[in-house]
């Protein structure tokens, strides 16, 4: 499962940009993962500039603001 | 604002302004939005331009250019420093102004402009896109529009919301830290490119001077990279290494999508521009100049299908695209490739090659003919880029 750090997130829209399944949804300074449409493929992941998403192998997601 | 527009306008940055402006100037109805509470805020970019790349559409302004720049510096992995003098003037920008100005250029061509206006959907009549969702002040609400132009950014959802498909591969994707640090005292005339394995691989360093030995130091590296580490922790280690007591004023991550433009810009009713669509110069990740292009060209395409009464001529904008810089963006993207895999002993020997030349012969062509020396299959590449028209 990815997770999003929100309180480390600067919502510059590089993983929504790389994301294939349109999984992302960022709106002015709040983002979310659209669980639904997330592959857990990962992308986002290794794109973040400064490490706000994870793979999160235990499934723990921490909530988004 | 009214519930019906002639053309909509998603995103208030250059692309945007200008496909707004442009638009407007042709005597038709527009209305632009854009997401975040100010126009031009936050910043997200290096906010370097060549002149010759925005006085096409803009006169130099002293209240939004930060410094004047006339020389470039390439800087090789075993820190030897190669000076270029630039062929064209460029300019650091204070791009909250500048972004301003262009809104302002497009409210005066007659644009309507909302802020704090979160798009979340388009609205379609058959397969047409008719318009758009938009949530304003937690309030929301459909507009009605002949032409949607998306210009949303590297975070485009709205093109994908009308069919086309926007996002970019990871490894094409240059993940972006910028900090904007003082006491940095370089020449504040001068450009700083670093290049190498230890310092961006698959991508560079860039410090741009503001002035007042105030500077943008970021960099850029592709997914394959932030695979194993991230943008973040190479800048730091840059940081750490040369300016260990900067104070820091401001830091910002972004994409840049360092890669052609997408296939297709252009849907029934939806045309994409800036970096919604991908039109950054691959090479060197600026994407000012050319989004302001794209954006102009759509703006004046769409006011010209709204006062022809066809909405299919909305196409003409991809092939007009293509022919002023999307071939273009092609070449620069084959350069880069080359580039990009270049070894820390490639970029050293060129560098030791350049500064044999003496600075005053160290003209563009020169030191293309030594890159080319180190990599002859660059070569017919860099050839089409002097060849076509």
């Amino acid at each position: 499962m990815i997770e999003i750090l929100p309180d480390k997130c600067d919502f510059c829209g590089c993983c929504v940009g790389v994301c294939p399944e349109d999984a992302i949804e960022l709106k002015e300074a709040n983002i979310k993962i659209i669980e639904e449409l997330c592959t857990n493929c990962n992308k986002c992941v290794w794109s973040c500039p400064i490490e706000v998403l994870k793979f999160n192998r235990n499934g723990v997601k921490v909530e988004n603001k | 604002m009214k519930n019906q527009y002639d053309i909509i306008v998603v995103g208030a940055g250059p692309s945007g302004s200008m496909a707004a402006r442009f638009a407007a100037e042709k005597g038709v109805s527009v209305l632009m939005l854009e997401k975040d509470r100010d126009v031009g805020y936050p910043v997200r970019c290096g906010e370097a331009v060549s002149e010759a790349g925005i006085t096409e559409f803009i006169e130099i302004d002293k209240r939004w250019i930060s410094t004047e720049i006339n020389n470039f510096s390439f800087i090789a992995p075993d820190k030897s420093e190669v000076i270029l003098p630039l062929p064209d003037r460029g300019y650091i920008l204070e791009r909250k102004i500048f972004d301003y100005a262009l809104a302002e250029s497009a409210a005066k061509a007659g644009a309507e402009i909302q802020t704090r206006a979160y798009v979340y959907d388009l609205i379609f009549d058959g397969n047409n896109v008719s318009g758009v969702k938009v949530e304003i002040g937690g309030e929301q609400k459909e507009i009605k529009a002949k032409i949607v132009i998306a210009a949303d950014g590297v975070e485009s959802r709205v093109g994908r919301w009308g069919g086309l498909k926007t996002y970019t591969d990871f490894r094409e994707m240059e993940s972006g830290v910028q900090v904007t640090a003082s006491n940095i005292p370089v020449n504040q005339n001068t450009i700083y490119f670093y290049f190498g394995e230890k310092v961006a691989p698959e991508g560079y360093l860039w410090v741009f001077p503001k002035g007042n030995n105030l500077a943008n130091i970021g960099l850029g590296v592709s997914g394959m990279i932030g695979k194993k580490k991230s943008a973040l922790v190479y800048l730091n280690e840059f940081m750490e290494e040369h300016y260990p007591d900067a104070p820091i004023l401001t830091r910002v991550a972004g994409g840049i999508p360092c890669t052609v433009t997408l296939d297709r810009i252009v849907t029934d009713g939806l045309m994409l521009v800036g970096d919604a669509a991908r039109q950054i110069n691959p090479l060197s990740g600026g994407g000012i100049a050319s989004g302001m292009i794209g954006g102009s060209i759509a703006g004046k395409v769409a006011g010209e299908a709204i006062k022809k009464n066809d909405l299919s001529y909305i196409y003409q904008y991809e092939k007009d695209w293509n022919n002023r810089l999307g071939k273009r963006h092609k070449t620069f993207d084959n350069i880069k490739n080359g580039i990009f895999h270049f070894s820390d002993d490639k970029f050293n020997s060129i560098a030791k090659s350049i500064l044999k030349v003496p600075i005053e012969k160290r003209t563009l062509g020169n030191i293309f003919k030594i890159a080319l020396f180190n990599n002859p299959s660059l070569l017919l590449d860099v050839a089409k880029v002097f060849f076509q028209k």
